[in-house]
């Protein structure tokens, strides 16, 4: 039997606890005080008056949408990619054994376990030497390779759990093998591939560490962010920028929280 | 009644789709290879490939006069990555992931711990919710966050004004190498900012370590007379540890190879990340910059060969 009192947390430790959460969340909350300031120059606080005339500079700027187009068609593009060969790989390791099979799982992992700046600087001196000139494609390429990671993790988890006299009750009464796997293996690992596949675009929207060295001339919406934050030039534009980042890249996460949270493993716990 | 019995193997089936199911049941192999090979193609060819040229690059050297590269095999671009410049921007960035780690370590103990002895029901999904919506949200936008609350005119020297504290702030940044102009352009600002960045992953295995130990072990020293800090050192911590070095792979990895922090929130001295990025853009010296990316791989190899070895890897 356990008393009350052991059950009960040290002030301490719940103190320390909300602090640490509060220092994780109210620097993303400033976020959405300085999109209203009225302050153009500096980053003033408290500002001086709140407006909320940026909204409008910020969403008749045509660069800020070529970026969030671009980004948006390059995540779209890298998800699919990675959906079909993580599941792949995902299915190979995860329902046959073979030699050799933990080192996929290594293979898969490293790009996204080795700091972005050795990949990407490692792709681009490849496309370079290929002669491979900087395009849409060469992102998409970059972002898919790091974005496998996500939906292996996800895939693997779920295969797990589908247990195999279920694919054998199927083949059984007669199904080949297309028939089950759109019947029963679909079905079952249908919520695991959507959240990765939100996971995966969330992180190749946001990725800009691996694209400055896969892209050209183009600007992805994280390429943009970043030439404001080291020449800052439209300060109330990138505040708005900003609020707008933080507000699209939480539905994904919380999206795959949802689908995922009845499994063994999260979605998103293994970025 | 019919005069023969059903055939105990059924017909082939038609169609293609179906024999072609067929034929891959009898050759399973093969449809191993089917499913494997795209993911291996591109992760082996693509991906491995560009990691292995990139590093036949750090043994070529790279002309002074034209400034091409030079497709020898020497080891002059590793004399030229030991000499002293490049030593100090490899010590400066050990030192700063090392703080980074340990300060995120302190940091994310009692979060994991709450979280994962204390917390039910409602809050255990606020918390989880709590740690992954900053690990997943924009990279550049925390960036961005504290460049606006490190700023002179920002939120930080404003609370410090209103509390009468001003003087606490100036003495800091009077003092030699953690200070400077202000917390934006001081190491200060760059070691807050790496620790806020990569809090998130060390919470989150420091959690899956400590909801394996069982609450009554913790009852158990209490009763068997230990104080709470001795439980915390001979219980807790050890069972904790091997989450805190899983975690410490990803803060100490993720901040050696970082660029952007340093280069937005930082004083002007370099770390590995942006030699690096220096070396290959404006430098042009692929060698070196290639072998300065043979560091982080490196010092990262030996640290979780270590990591292997305390047992780690299960906490992840």
């Amino acid at each position: 039997m356990r008393s009350d009192r052991l059950n009960r947390s040290p002030m301490g430790l719940k103190i320390a606890a909300a602090a640490g959460l509060a220092f994780l969340h109210l620097p993303i909350l400033l976020i959405f005080l300085y999109a209203f300031t009225t302050e153009e120059k500096s980053y003033q606080f408290p500002p001086p008056g709140l407006t909320a005339q940026w909204l409008a500079v910020a969403w008749n700027r045509p660069d800020v949408w070529a970026a969030l187009t671009l980004s948006v068609k390059v995540a779209s593009i890298a998800t699919a990619m990675a959906l079909v060969l993580g599941t792949l790989c995902a299915a190979a390791v995860s329902q046959t054994r073979f030699f050799g099979r933990e080192t996929i799982s290594l293979l898969v992992i490293l790009p996204i376990a080795l700091p972005g700046i050795i990949t990407g600087i490692a792709l681009r001196s490849a496309f370079s030497m290929a002669d491979i000139p900087f395009s849409f494609w060469t992102i998409v390429l970059g972002h898919a390779t790091f974005c496998i990671v996500v939906v292996y993790n996800n895939a693997v988890a779920r295969f797990r759990r589908i247990s195999g006299s279920l694919i054998e009750a199927s083949m059984d009464l007669g199904a080949d093998g297309f028939q089950t796997f759109r019947y029963i293996i679909l079905p079952n690992i249908g919520t695991a591939l959507l959240a990765g596949g939100m996971l995966a675009f969330a992180l190749s929207f946001d990725e800009v560490i691996v694209t400055t060295f896969t892209a050209g001339q183009q600007s992805t919406l994280p390429i943009w962010m970043l030439e404001e934050l080291i020449r800052p030039r439209q300060r109330p534009v990138t505040n708005v920028v900003a609020m707008v980042v933080v507000l699209v890249t939480f539905l994904p996460i919380l999206g795959a929280y949802y689908l995922t949270r009845d499994g063994d493993q999260i979605a998103g716990a293994g970025k | 009644m019919t005069a023969f019995a059903e055939p105990l193997v059924l017909p082939e089936r038609r169609g293609p789709a179906s024999r072609l199911s067929d034929f891959f049941w009898r050759h399973p192999h093969l449809l191993l290879t089917v499913l494997l090979a795209p993911p291996l193609l591109w992760l082996g060819i693509v991906y491995l490939g560009s990691l292995f040229a990139l590093l036949l690059q750090s043994f070529f050297s790279i002309d002074d006069f034209s400034g091409l590269i030079n497709y020898e095999f020497t080891l002059s671009t590793y004399r030229q990555l030991l000499s002293e410049t490049n030593l100090d921007i490899i010590l400066r960035t050990v030192l700063m992931a090392a703080t980074v780690t340990v300060a995120s370590a302190v940091i994310a103990f009692p979060i994991a711990y709450y979280a994962a002895r204390y917390a039910q029901g409602k809050w255990k999904v606020l918390f989880y919710l709590g740690v992954m919506l900053p690990l997943w949200s924009s990279y550049l936008v925390k960036i961005y966050a504290w460049k606006l609350i490190l700023a002179k005119e920002g939120i930080l020297t404003w609370i410090f004004e209103k509390l009468h504290l001003i003087w606490l702030l100036d003495g800091w940044l009077s003092l030699p190498v953690v200070g400077g102009n202000s917390l934006s352009v001081s190491y200060t600002g760059t070691f807050i900012v790496f620790v806020y960045v990569w809090l998130p992953f060390m919470i989150l295995p420091i959690q899956a370590a400590l909801e394996r130990v069982p609450g009554n072990l913790i009852e158990a020293s209490s009763d068997l007379g230990g104080t709470p800090a001795q439980t915390f050192r001979f219980v807790l911590f050890p069972l904790a540890l091997p989450g805190i070095v899983a975690g410490s792979i990803f803060t100490f990895s993720l901040t050696l190879g970082d660029y952007i922090i340093p280069q937005i929130v930082g004083s002007s001295r370099l770390f590995i990340g942006q030699a690096v990025y220096a070396q290959q853009g404006t430098a042009g010296n692929i060698p070196l910059a290639a072998a300065f990316t043979v560091v982080p791989i490196v010092i990262m190899g030996a640290y979780l060969f270590m990591a292997k070895r305390m047992g780690a890897f299960d906490a992840l």
